[in-house]
Parts: structure tokens; C-alpha cells; sequence
């Protein structure tokens, strides 16, 4: 039970999609938004689920909240059918929408974490507690009095993430918790996250569109792409997935044409600097002395590949098959 | 989708349904609690600003009443209207107002769900542990809507006090039932019309033509519509049942299209059935939203 909290089953996802075609024709598509995607999550873990725009993400997400009704398949988040029992899970579950809040907007915030508290029938003592916790960590304090619609993104975003969390869910699900935020911001909602699941043992699912918040947070990350899971498992894995490359950096005395040098290719020029790719797995020590024999070298640096340079890739690989 | 797994998730479908069903009582309780919950939280939000409060009161109270100085003004030309008098035409509007100021006042901002759907607000409601129904329904809660309230009920009392009935037990008991019942009835109109919008989320103006067209359409007595329009809001949409024939009943005057006299005394029996025909067609519509997810 512990080791699957969450569970997918072989879920699938459905849409029929209308289109106009004419004035009065529609023509009927059917989308696999999510296609027979199995994995499953322990209480406590902490994982990231990314993948393009339209991958089915959130449509994911969705059918674990119990929003969506899945076409096939099955789910269970805490032992409960999210689709059959949505508002008991709620109890159970935390989510935050980054890209539009679960605050009452024209009221200050203060008047909306009391309202949770109500709805969520949450004990007084739980209640204070929470509150006190998510006011110092996320820096809330001066803001409990402001109208929600007066609040810049990251500040929203931290109170959404306070209110997501008053009632002690089990489950904290963040769809896209950092989107649009600055550095500063960004960095605290991490902070808090990481503190969340040390501490609480709160089981953690992450959408997110930057990298660096996996890197930060997430042992395990899950890829989707066009509704499939095409990589489940650590991090670092991710590297060894199709062939990794890294990047050799020259600068030349001048404009040249691209660089001609065996076991690298060039990707980009930009004026006498040079981009070559080469593969991950070889020294970079040969390739430099050969570039610097035949051409005015004048620095140069190697650049590993990042995650979502190796991300990009497979997608890119995936949709070439 | 292979047989055994279709099986699968058509019991699943129906145990969904069973457990609804088994629940309905409960939700209604749930939703009744959330419901006074957010009510009481807006009514706390606008109640901080009290003087833009009364202007609002005040505000909705004036815009509603001018529908009844056209009346008034109409009457200042002519001596009837269809037949009826000005006495006879405000007890018309006073309880047509009175109902429909009710369910506006409690139902009034179910008209937003086509934009909630639009926008995607609605999934934030749907993670909720309270029913969504009663989520969207207190939203914004305006408690300014008693102007329209206040407003029907005192030209109904002028009604009252100038109109030369012959009031008996049973006609006394009926304006109070034609209220309530009326009240009913509206807030089917409103809940069905936003399940409507489940589909067509532009359908808000078409809702607007139901419950605000419709408080119209019962400000005026029947005789002035033609028989068409008036067989439709009697076997249709049922709002002749909110005012019209109970109110004829106590005018004595005779009923449109020859109805039956023992009509007036359905409007209960009609808001009963509009209530779990509503709650269907609510049902019905989030179900296809979470299949469809627009």
C-alpha cells in the first residue's frame, strides 16, 4: 500500500476534439491525451512529471484530483478512486494550479485561509499550527490582509501553496508552481517544498517547464510525451538516455566558414565563436588539439549537456520514429 | 480498450451513480452548509464597506423599480392592460418580483459557470471537499440583490392594500406559497440553465432570457401575450406557475387557455418535480465536463 500511494493503471485519456471545417460541418477527431500510462509513486517521494506543452501533463494531474474521469484504466491516490470519490480525496489532497489561483480573488487572503479552514473542517489547534508554519516560511505575513488580485504572481503562488497545504493533505500535487515567478521567488517556493517532504513526509508530484526545479527538488523524474510515459526513473539516467553530447566552445581570430574537424559536428556560429557537438562518451582533449592545429584558436571552453538539452533531444528522437 | 477493461469501467461508472444516489440527501446537506459558509464570508466582506453597501442596496432597488414606473407610466395613458387593472397588475409584479428577487438573491451567480468553465476556474472548485453546486451559487454572494426583494414586496403591499378582494383562508395562504414556490421554480431555471453551459459556455444571455426575461414576461398579465407564448410557460418552462395562475386565483379573474381552476394550487407540487429535474440536468452536465474536460 505505502509503496504505491499513488497508482496508475494502464490510464487512458479520450477527448473527442470538434473542428469546423465549414459553416456548419464539424469534423470529429479523437486525442489520446494520455495513452495507458502506468507507474506508481511511494508515500513520501517526491517526483517530477515533465514533458512538452500538450504532452498530457495535466490532463494527468487532473485525473489524479479526480477533475477528470478517466476513459480507461485505473487510479488510486491514497487508496481512494479519485474519479468515484472526488470529495473525499479532497480531504486527502493538496493542489496548486500555477497558472490560476484556488484563492478567492477579490477577498484578502486572510479571509480565504478562514474559509478553508471551515471547509476543510480542519481542527483549530491543526489550523494554527499550519498557519503559523506557512506565514514564516513563505514570508506571508504583511500580505494577509491583501485582496488576492492585489498580490504580484509570486506572492499569489506562495499563498496558493499555504492554502493548499492548512489541511495536512498526504498529497501535494504543483502544476507548474513556479511559472513566471523571479529568482527570488522561485528559490523560496523550493526552500519550502524541500522542507515540505523532509519534514512532513508529504508526497510530492510536480509539473514544471523548468528544469532547474527537478534538479533542486526531485530524485526521480517521470517524461511524458504525446500522452506516453517515455522515461521513468533517477535524474541523472536521464543523461545516459539516447546519446548524450556535450559541447566544445571555440573562439577564432575571425568569422570563418564552419570548422571542419573529425568526430564533431558544428551546431551554431555566431561571428568568430563556433559551437561543435560531440559525443558525451569521448575526451574532449583530441578534438581541441585538432582544432587548435588548423585554426586561430583564440579561447575556447567544453560545456556539459544540460537536462534540458537532453530532454529536447528525445522528444526530438521520439517524434523522428 | 479490451472487453474485460470496458467492464470494468462501466461498474466503475455505476457504482459512481449508486453512490450519488445513495448520498443525494447528504449532498444536500453538504451543499446547504458550504452554501451559508461562503454566503457568510461575503456578506463579512461587504458588510466592511457599509455606505457603498447601501448604495448598492439602494442601487439595485432603483434599477429594478424603474420596470414598474413604465407600468405606472403606461397606466397614466391608458385605464387597463389587457384587461386588467393597475392594482391588478402590480399584485402581478410584486409577487413575480418578489420570487424571482428570492432565487436571484440565493442563484443569482450561477450564470457564471460558462466563463468558469472558459477559463478553467471551475477545476479549482472541483478539488474542493464541497459540492460545486453550492460552490458557484454563493459565489459572490450579493446580498444588494434584497433591493429587487424589497422593491416586489412593496408594490405587492400597495397591491394589497388598494386591490378589493374577498380573501379567504385559502387565498391568504396563497400569496406566501406563490412566493416560495415561484422562488423555486427560478432557481431550477437558474441551476438548469447553467448545467446548460456545461456545453454551449456562451449560453449565459440565453439563461439571462429565461430567469430575467422570464420576471418580465410575469410582471404582465397573460392576456396581453399571445396563446403561444403562454402554452410554452405553462407546459415548457413552467413559470406561469410561479404567478400567474395562483395569482388569478386570488384575482378571480378567469385563467389563459381555459385552464383548469385547480391549477393554481400546483406551483409546490411543480417546484418539487423542477428541483430534481434541475439537479439532473446539473449532474448531467459536470458529468460530461469531466469526461470532457471543456
Amino acid at each position: 500500500m505505502e509503496s504505491d500511494f499513488i497508482q496508475l493503471d494502464g490510464v487512458e485519456k479520450v477527448f473527442d476534439v470538434r473542428r469546423k471545417t465549414g459553416r456548419l460541418r464539424r469534423e470529429k477527431t479523437r486525442v489520446r491525451a494520455v495513452d495507458a500510462i502506468s507507474f506508481s509513486v511511494p508515500r513520501g517521494e517526491m517526483v517530477g512529471y515533465i514533458g512538452p506543452n500538450g504532452a498530457g501533463k495535466s490532463t494527468t494531474i487532473k485525473m489524479l484530483t479526480g477533475i477528470l474521469t478517466p476513459s480507461a484504466g485505473r487510479v488510486r491516490v491514497a487508496g481512494i478512486d479519485p474519479a468515484r470519490e472526488r470529495t473525499r480525496l479532497a480531504r486527502h489532497i493538496g493542489v496548486v494550479f500555477g497558472q490560476r489561483t484556488t484563492l478567492w480573488w477579490d477577498l484578502p487572503l486572510r479571509d480565504s485561509y478562514r474559509l478553508m479552514h471551515r471547509m476543510y473542517r480542519i481542527p483549530d489547534d491543526r489550523f494554527k499550527v499550519n498557519m503559523a508554519r506557512c506565514v514564516e516560511l513563505l514570508d506571508l505575513g504583511e500580505l494577509l490582509d491583501v485582496p488576492v488580485r492585489q498580490l504580484s504572481l509570486g506572492q499569489r503562488m506562495r499563498g496558493d501553496i499555504a492554502a493548499a497545504l492548512l489541511h495536512d493533505p498526504e498529497v501535494l500535487y504543483l502544476d507548474e508552481p513556479t511559472i513566471g515567478l523571479d529568482v527570488i521567488s522561485k528559490a523560496k517556493v523550493r526552500d519550502f517544498l524541500r522542507d515540505l517532504n523532509t519534514e512532513r513526509g508529504t508526497t510530492v508530484l510536480l509539473t514544471t517547464h523548468d528544469l532547474t526545479d527537478i534538479e533542486q527538488l526531485c530524485k526521480r523524474v517521470m517524461v511524458i510525451d504525446h500522452g506516453r510515459l517515455v522515461y521513468d526513473g533517477a535524474l541523472a539516467g536521464l543523461h545516459e538516455v539516447g546519446e548524450s553530447e556535450r559541447t566544445l566552445v571555440v573562439d577564432l581570430e575571425r568569422e570563418l566558414p564552419p570548422v571542419e574537424v573529425a568526430g564533431a559536428r558544428v551546431v551554431k556560429v555566431e561571428g568568430p565563436r563556433q559551437w561543435l557537438a560531440f559525443p558525451a562518451s569521448v575526451s574532449a582533449a583530441p578534438l581541441v588539439a585538432a582544432v587548435a592545429q588548423r585554426y586561430p584558436l583564440v579561447d575556447l571552453s567544453v560545456r556539459e549537456q544540460d537536462i534540458e538539452a537532453v530532454i529536447a533531444k528525445m522528444y526530438a528522437d521520439r517524434s523522428a520514429l | 480498450m479490451g472487453a474485460a477493461e470496458a467492464a470494468e469501467t462501466l461498474r466503475v461508472a455505476e457504482r459512481a451513480e449508486v453512490g450519488e444516489a445513495l448520498g443525494a440527501a447528504g449532498q444536500v446537506r453538504a451543499g446547504v452548509r458550504a452554501y451559508r459558509m461562503i454566503a457568510a464570508m461575503w456578506i463579512r466582506s461587504t458588510m466592511a464597506y457599509r455606505a457603498s453597501f447601501a448604495m448598492a442596496v439602494f442601487g439595485n432597488f432603483a434599477a429594478t423599480g424603474l420596470d414598474f414606473v413604465g407600468i405606472l407610466l403606461m397606466f397614466s395613458h391608458v385605464d387597463a392592460l389587457g384587461g386588467y387593472t393597475l392594482p391588478e397588475v402590480a399584485f402581478l409584479y410584486g409577487t413575480a418580483g418578489a420570487a424571482f428577487g428570492l432565487s436571484d438573491l440565493v442563484m443569482g451567480s450561477m450564470d457564471r459557470l460558462g466563463s468558469r468553465v472558459r477559463d478553467g476556474t471551475l477545476d479549482t472548485l472541483l478539488v474542493r471537499p464541497v459540492p460545486v453546486l453550492a460552490q458557484i451559487a454563493a459565489d459572490r454572494f450579493a446580498l444588494r440583490r434584497l433591493g429587487r426583494i424589497t422593491q416586489g414586496l412593496l408594490v405587492l403591499g400597495y397591491a394589497l392594500v388598494v386591490l378589493d378582494i374577498e380573501w379567504t383562508p385559502l387565498k391568504v395562504l396563497m400569496v406566501p406559497m406563490m412566493i416560495l414556490s415561484g422562488a423555486v421554480i427560478f432557481a431550477s431555471v437558474f441551476v438548469a440553465g447553467a448545467a446548460f453551459q456545461f456545453w454551449a459556455q456562451d449560453a449565459s444571455q440565453v439563461q439571462n432570457s429565461f430567469t430575467y426575461g422570464g420576471v418580465t414576461l410575469l410582471q404582465y398579465p397573460p392576456t396581453v401575450f399571445a396563446k403561444d407564448l403562454v402554452r410554452g410557460v405553462t407546459f415548457v418552462l413552467p413559470l406561469a406557475f410561479v404567478n400567474w395562475l395562483p395569482a388569478l386565483y386570488v384575482l378571480g379573474r378567469p385563467y389563459p387557455l381555459d385552464l383548469p381552476f385547480w391549477l393554481a394550487f400546483l406551483p409546490p407540487l411543480v417546484a418539487g418535480v423542477c428541483c430534481p429535474l434541475a439537479g439532473a440536468a446539473w449532474r448531467m452536465g459536470l458529468r460530461s465536463y469531466r469526461s470532457t474536460g471543456s
